[in-house]
């Protein structure tokens, strides 16, 4: 069975109801039995008494002329009260004068007067059947014996017992009454909040903030519901903001992607045209002037030849930029597959491809052994051939050289590095290293064009790495970078 | 081998007289067809058009096929020499300026026999032309008429 306190509420405002009235009146009726019985006694006792007296004065005369047979005749008129179950008569000295029985087994006065009765002059006691009660008889100012009567608590009893059968039939009814109108009462209070618990549950079950509780009432209840129903009203209007909000994003979303994949497009259509119809006039200018260099060399002079060479060259670095940025475009466009990439198998064997291009160079190649690396192959690849190609270029005025691929620690991270002993550069402008077409050589010294270094630093961000470089003019540069 | 032509599909004149050039720079004797787009190429190919009444059955030794052309594009005509029984297995070299992934992948898919980019220096030009030559036009056995 449930304790008191998970009861639903209409079974506890039930039970209020029932106990509350049904306490009252028990109460109500304890206290009225109590008092009747209590005014009961009272009259028991001043009857008892009102008998004694008379009998007392009529008797007196009996007691000083020693005539028993007058007071017993007196005290049989005590027949007319059927409450009265015995009475006596005693002498000053306690010895039994004449005495009275409403039946004969009810006879139940004493032959002397109880002791205990002669201790105190007037009294009464209850006994457990009846109420004796003694009174002294008076004549003259002097006591010349004592009056017994005891009179049966029979009527008391039933009195009593009637009392309480009508307390109990009372209590019965109006119990009854009160569970009626409990429950009245309690479906008039408990409807609303059962109503209430139920809608908050199917709010919490069904995540519906659109249903709403009944308001039946003004009272708090009613204000309760109404509190309710305007949080739902709150929650609801929320959520529907929410709802917006996510799909006004998502439309967002899907329109700054669909903007990315046009810009996207675009430009991969730009680099598509810049690919094919830049280059087409470059061919052009380059082919042609080849062409004027072999079929009319005889009708130009040599300043004429140089000239056209200078053309030749400049179209063909030309060329090289717009690959180069493409190349460059194409590191920040590709997508990035991530695998596990030996890189010191990777960079001895772009090594030796540099070696193979210029064999006569002697450099001393130290590649630090097993150093792998997560990340996309193609793309470390064309990093890592930047930073060497880079090396090998800047140790070209060297007639020997060193270049060094290792790992090291830095600042708790490890940090993939590439060293050369070649120009080095000023740590002045380690700031414009990476950026695209920046150089800090003049093309006569070192050529290029200036997109190597930030090919590396797209590759590597798009790795999540970050690219740094130390250096000193003549000393060698260092090329730290992260994964 | 000479008396079979090369087609050269290619739309920039300065292109065609650079290619007649390298190709006459090799040595290179056969006659060499110009089509100016797409449309011409296929027109060529198939018989079709300008050149209705041409005997098909004469297919050029190779053909250098530009990717960026007017009309119908260089891998559009590629998939319809492919798509046809006279053409499926003649020899094709894109020839181009772009070196754009995506044209080397599409190229190859679509049966392209070799993919060459145009460089801008001009000698380097003449030295890809001379290996196509060689290849295409003397090294290589060409499939059987009786095959396709």
């Amino acid at each position: 069975m449930p304790s008191f306190h998970n009861l639903s509420i209409k079974y506890k405002l039930t039970w209020l109801g029932v106990l509350t009235s049904a306490s009252a009146l028990i109460l109500a009726c304890a206290v009225f039995v109590a008092y009747d019985v209590r005014n009961f006694y009272d009259d028991m006792v001043r009857s008892a008494a009102t008998q004694a007296k008379i009998i007392g004065y009529n008797s007196a005369a009996t007691i000083l002329f020693i005539d028993p047979h007058s007071a017993s005749e007196t005290l049989a008129a005590l027949s007319t009260e059927p409450d009265i179950i015995a009475a006596g008569i005693y002498t000053r000295d306690g010895k039994l004068f004449a005495s009275y029985a409403a039946t004969r087994s009810s006879s139940t006065a004493a032959t002397s007067l109880p002791k205990a009765l002669t201790l105190r002059a007037d009294g009464h006691r209850f006994e457990k059947r009846y109420l004796e009660l003694w009174r002294q008889i008076i004549f003259e100012r002097k006591v010349i014996g004592t009056v017994v009567i005891q009179t049966s608590l029979d009527a008391m009893r039933v009195r009593l017992l009637q009392y309480i059968a009508i307390a109990l039939l009372v209590l019965l009814i109006s119990t009854l009454g009160s569970i009626a109108v409990s429950l009245w009462f309690q479906r008039r209070i408990s409807r609303p909040i059962l109503d209430l618990a139920a809608t908050a549950k199917s709010v919490t079950d069904d995540k519906d903030f659109s249903v709403r509780a009944r308001a039946e009432s003004r009272d708090e209840i009613g204000q309760l519901v109404e509190t309710f129903n305007e949080m739902l009203a709150r929650i609801q209007e929320q959520n529907e903001e929410l709802q917006k909000s996510r799909d006004e994003l998502e439309q967002r979303v899907i329109e700054r992607t669909a903007q990315l994949e046009n810009a996207n497009k675009e430009l991969e259509s730009f680099s598509y045209s810049v690919s094919h119809d830049l280059r087409a006039p470059l061919r052009s200018i380059d082919g042609f002037s080849q062409a004027i260099l072999e079929d009319y060399s005889d009708k130009l002079d040599a300043e004429g030849q140089a000239d056209l060479r200078r053309v030749r060259a400049a179209t063909q670095r030309m060329g090289q930029l717009i690959d180069d940025m493409l190349d460059l475009s194409r590191v920040t466009r590709a997508k990035i597959t991530r695998e596990q990439v030996d890189l010191s198998a990777l960079v001895r064997a772009l090594g030796a491809e540099l070696q193979k291009v210029e064999p006569e160079r002697k450099i001393d190649f130290i590649v630090a052994p097993g150093l792998t690396a997560d990340g996309d192959p193609r793309l470390l690849r064309i990093a890592l051939e930047n930073l060497l190609r880079n090396a090998w270029k800047f140790t070209g005025k060297h007639p020997t050289a060193k270049i060094e691929f290792g790992i090291t620690q830095n600042n708790g991270n490890s940090a993939y590095f590439v060293r050369d002993d070649g120009a080095g550069f000023d740590m002045a402008y380690a700031n414009k290293l990476f950026g695209a077409f920046q150089r800090l050589h003049a093309m006569t010294e070192f050529n290029g064009t200036g997109v190597g270094l930030a090919t590396v630093q797209r590759i590597i961000s798009r790795h999540g790495g970050r690219v740094w470089a130390e250096g000193e003019v003549e000393k060698g540069a260092i090329f730290y970078f992260t994964l | 081998m000479s008396d079979k032509v090369i087609l050269l599909v290619e739309d920039n004149p300065d292109d065609e007289a650079l290619t007649l050039r390298a190709l006459k720079k090799n040595n290179i004797q056969n006659d060499v067809v110009v089509a100016r787009d797409g449309v011409e190429a296929l027109d060529y190919l198939f018989g079709t058009g300008n050149h209705t009444g041409r005997d098909t059955s004469v297919l050029p030794s190779v053909t250098l096929l530009d990717l960026k052309l007017p009309k119908i594009d260089g891998l559009e005509v590629l998939k319809k020499i492919r798509a046809d029984d006279r053409t499926k297995i003649m020899p094709v070299v894109i020839l181009t300026s772009s070196k754009e992934e995506q044209d080397l992948i599409n190229g190859y898919k679509l049966g392209a026999n070799s993919y060459i980019r145009k460089p801008v220096d001009f000698s380097q030009f003449i030295e890809a032309v001379r290996q196509l030559g060689l290849y295409w036009l003397l090294l290589n056995e060409a499939a059987p008429l009786g095959s396709r």
